[in-house]
């Protein structure tokens, strides 16, 4: 390609010639001007609720989230899955309203409505037009304080939810997930998929749904945080009228016994002929109350937490062997997962497993990180983050953090000074405290007949079987 | 409703969108290329793809990968091909606007300096892991294969997916990729959009410092390929799946042509989500269905309507068939009823309202400018756009029902497990699908 300079002509609205661009170096970014981090007025109901508002004007929408503070977690042992049956519902009518009428109720506000289930949580969010306010509250309070909960909707819904572990099988990534949380977990409250099992399902009735909702769904655990054009007292006013008739208090959260299982150090479940194997490595590490929070997202961040981290630039860009490599701190209320996880091309398989333990294994400490390592991971943290404050839901989920994990109204304020303050010594401590190769699982979903013989090479002892009907 | 802008032309041609939003400090630099897969050739699938991975493995000034400098300036960032267009996009702390313009101005106008075999062969391995995560070893993941060859014909650009064929990506050669580069990537066959905290005449005077020396390009001339059906074209084949499922295609009006609203609305009518007909019938109240879903997916030289439904366990394609073809007969006959037209019209406010909240990435507003300018030379089109929603009647839904979902000319594949090739609906052949 041949290439000019451009013309002394300036294009429409330009006056004056442009400086030539100097190719050597790259622009040094100026600095970014401060950003207000959204104020977060809070009240709470007489029932518990808790009403949080933020003023956000950009667009006239109206943001609803609604946190509970109860999940799967606290699903009963032999009946895993009842917290996300209840979670489905919700939503399959309300008092004389069908499922289908809740629904059209919705479709008329033009609503965007989501019920999302994790293990310390369930999560209602609502966003509707600014003018459907009032309307968008009332069927919110409807679907979380007064579901019907019928016996006729129950059994389809848990119909739908069997159909939908039989097609799981055959996914090797939710197969991956089902086994390495069994793994890790055994059987602790976090060591199921919210999902449950065929059992477990089977082994559930009405009765234990409306008896959950009176136990987890209720105003003592719960936040209700609308991001909008909204008044903070006219928003509690409504929310108190809305959501009058709700009462009760919650059991408590769910502790385990702290006792965790000791896996094999490297698990397989067979799939034939795959084109290629879905890697989990990892092991239980960390509540999201550690106070070593900033330093291991740090470290995360330079480990597999971006596009450039080492995990990522191995795999992927060195060898070619994925789409792409990642690892991530699940921080939860009690000790969560850190896992790593790639699909990765069948040859490759044994390959990527010991690229990644010895990434792991170099981070802790016999490869610290670099000046510039830290220094881009840090700055990949800070200089974006006000571009996690831009759409309302945003807003509610990062605010939705807060209620959930007892964060400090500053957090916010805090979090890029606090990221700024980590040091290479600390990567290498939190990591080493954090992460313990001796106790790191390493599941396979893929062709065991393929990968089998490469896996005992590994110096891992031979690969335990799992069978896909196990979880 | 609206997304303003102010547009300039420079003189190499490079379109230039800007459009002002201070409510974060951020700045969304989003690039499309009017260059997608239905501008590759049988035989050389896959290219269009496999090129824009290679966009992000450094240009001659700065030849350390892409993401790096950015990532240590605040930034995310992504590109994506389809059949139609390729587009990159940044989103920046304010102060980082120019180093986002040097660094895809340099890939715009210097790559091909830094482009290596190594690199190619690697990005060549990561396309085909990506194939294999996301088609090849995911369940019904070859769907997109059989459908789209299919309804289009072999010669016809829309015959086979962006992802493209295996031995097509095998066989790329490196120097099909420079003169790939050549053909498609230059000013003036693309767009540049900014959207967020910049001020407009500064913003022109950065793109036109960095984007102005490059060599305008030869104009790249639209295609056009005609395609019809003559009757319902009956396939099957067997995947590693547990149930079975039944997809329904059919030819339809191109992106933003008539009637594609109307379908966009039909079908969300029949089987988007727990209000719609088929949804109720299928997976509600007679429960042969475990999912149902349906989309309009427009295209610039022709869309397709699709319709999927997964069978239930003990039940079978060959009840949800007969299904699916009455209601879509009903609806042709009857039309939609008042309440579902008001619907439909309030949920394309909310939707075009949901679509102004971010300034950047897939979707959002410097996309859906880049968007109208390429495909409509219109980059004012968004209330346009929306306008086309809330003039659908009951009367042009309906017509448009009649007209493009004909049972008589439209696609019928289902996807059934291994070894039970007769859970396929009747009369249907074997597709070699890979």
């Amino acid at each position: 390609m041949t290439l000019r300079r451009s013309s002394g002509q300036a294009p429409h609205g330009v006056s004056g010639q442009t400086a030539p661009v100097d190719r050597a170096q790259l622009p040094v970014p100026g600095p970014t001007r401060p950003f207000p981090f959204p104020a977060i007025e809070k009240s709470t109901l007489p029932n518990g609720l808790r009403v949080w508002t933020v003023h956000h004007t950009q667009v006239p929408l109206v943001a609803f989230t609604l946190l509970i503070r109860r999940g799967a977690a606290s699903d009963p042992a032999g009946k895993e899955g009842l917290a996300a049956v209840t979670a489905d519902m919700l939503d399959e009518g309300s008092g004389d309203r069908s499922a289908i009428e809740i629904h059209e109720a919705l479709a008329r506000l033009g609503a965007q409505f989501d019920t999302d289930i994790g293990s310390d949580a369930t999560v209602t969010s609502l966003t509707v037009l600014s003018r459907f306010t009032r309307k968008a509250l009332d069927l919110l309070s409807d679907v979380v304080v007064r579901p019907a909960i019928r016996e006729s909707d129950f059994s389809r819904v848990r119909q739908l939810r069997l159909h939908r572990l039989t097609q799981l099988r055959d996914m090797p990534g939710a197969v991956a997930d089902r086994a390495f949380l069994r793994l890790v977990y055994g059987a602790d409250p976090y060591g199921h998929s919210p999902i449950g099992g065929e059992t477990s399902l089977a082994a559930m009735d009405v009765d234990d749904v409306r008896g959950f909702h009176a136990r987890a769904i209720r105003p003592d655990v719960s936040t209700l945080i609308a991001v909008g054009d909204c008044d903070h007292a006219a928003m509690v006013q409504m929310a108190s009228e809305a959501f009058a008739d709700w009462s009760g208090a919650a059991a408590a959260e769910p502790t385990g016994d702290g006792a965790l299982p000791h896996a094999a150090p490297i698990n397989v479940v067979p799939r034939m002929r795959a084109p290629q194997s879905e890697l989990r490595i990892g092991q239980v590490s960390v509540a999201r109350d550690t106070p070593d929070y900033h330093p291991l997202v740090v470290a995360n961040t330079i480990l597999g937490g971006q596009f450039v981290s080492r995990i990522n630039l191995n795999l992927r860009e060195g060898k070619g062997l994925t789409y792409g490599a990642r690892t991530a701190f699940e921080f939860r209320r009690r000790s969560g997962p850190f896992a790593l996880q790639a699909s990765v091309q069948t040859s490759g398989t044994a390959d990527a497993i010991r690229e990644s333990l010895g990434e792991i294994s170099g981070i802790r400490g016999s490869r610290p990180v670099t000046t510039a390592e830290l220094e881009l991971g840090i700055a990949a943290l800070t200089r974006g983050y006000a571009r996690s404050f831009e759409t309302g839901e945003q807003i509610g989920r990062a605010a939705l953090q807060l209620a959930l994990y007892d964060l400090p109204d500053d957090y916010f304020e805090q979090f890029v000074p606090r990221i700024e303050q980590v040091t290479a010594e600390d990567v290498s401590r939190v990591m080493s405290q954090h992460l313990d190769p001796s106790r790191l699982v390493t599941l396979a979903v893929g062709d065991l007949d393929v990968i089998g013989p490469s896996l005992d090479a590994l110096g891992l002892g031979a690969p335990v079987v799992l069978s896909p009907d196990a979880f | 409703m609206n997304i303003p802008s102010t547009q300039h032309t420079l003189d190499n041609g490079l379109d230039v969108l800007l459009h002002e939003d201070h409510a974060c400090p951020i700045v969304a630099v989003n690039i499309w290329y009017h260059v997608g897969s239905k501008n590759e050739q049988p035989g050389r699938t896959g290219f269009a793809h496999l090129f824009e991975h290679l966009m992000f493995e450094g240009s001659q000034h700065h030849d350390h990968g892409f993401f790096q400098p950015l990532q240590g300036a605040g930034a995310t960032l992504n590109g994506s091909t389809n059949a139609d267009r390729t587009n990159y996009w940044e989103v920046v702390p304010a102060g980082a606007l120019e180093l986002a313009l040097w660094m895809e101005s340099d890939r715009m106008g210097y790559l091909l300096p830094a482009l290596t075999d190594a690199k190619f062969t690697n990005q060549r391995d990561v396309v085909l892991n990506e194939r294999r995560q996301n088609y090849e070893n995911r369940p019904y993941g070859l769907a997109p294969m059989a459908l789209l060859a299919a309804l289009f014909p072999a010669h016809h650009p829309y015959h086979w997916t962006t992802i493209g064929d295996i031995a097509d990506l095998q066989a790329a050669k490196l120097d099909e990729v420079r003169a790939f580069f050549r053909r498609y990537y230059h000013p003036a066959n693309a767009s540049i959009a900014l959207a967020g905290d910049i001020d407009p005449e500064q913003a022109l005077v950065l793109v036109d410092r960095y984007f102005g020396e490059i060599d305008p390009g030869e104009p790249v001339d639209p295609i056009h390929v005609d395609a019809s059906m003559a009757g319902d074209s009956r396939i099957h084949f067997e995947d590693r799946v547990e149930l079975p499922r039944l997809y329904l295609a059919w030819h339809t009006p191109a992106m933003f042509a008539d009637g594609d609203a109307d379908l966009d609305l039909a079908t969300d009518l029949l089987a988007n989500g727990k209000t719609s007909r088929l949804y109720r019938r299928l997976v509600f109240d007679e429960r042969l269905a475990t999912d149902v879903s349906a989309s309009q997916n427009s295209r610039e030289m022709m869309g397709y309507a699709q319709i999927t439904a997964t069978a239930a366990p003990s039940h079978t394609l060959a009840e949800i068939e007969p299904v699916i073809l009455e209601e879509i007969a009903r609806l042709a006959a009857e039309g939609p009823t008042d309440e579902e037209i008001e619907r439909g019209r309030v949920q394309a406010e909310a939707q075009f309202m949901f679509r102004l909240q971010t300034v950047g990435g897939f979707g959002g507003k410097s996309d859906q400018l880049n968007a109208y300018n390429v495909f409509l030379k219109d980059p004012s089109y968004f209330p346009r756009d929306l306008a086309r929603y809330q003039v659908c009647t009951k009367a042009s839904l309906q017509a448009a029902v009649k007209r493009f979902l004909d049972p008589a000319r439209r696609v019928t594949l289902s996807i059934v497990p291994h070894g039970r090739t007769s859970l396929a609906v009747r009369d249907s052949t074997t597709a070699a699908v890979s």
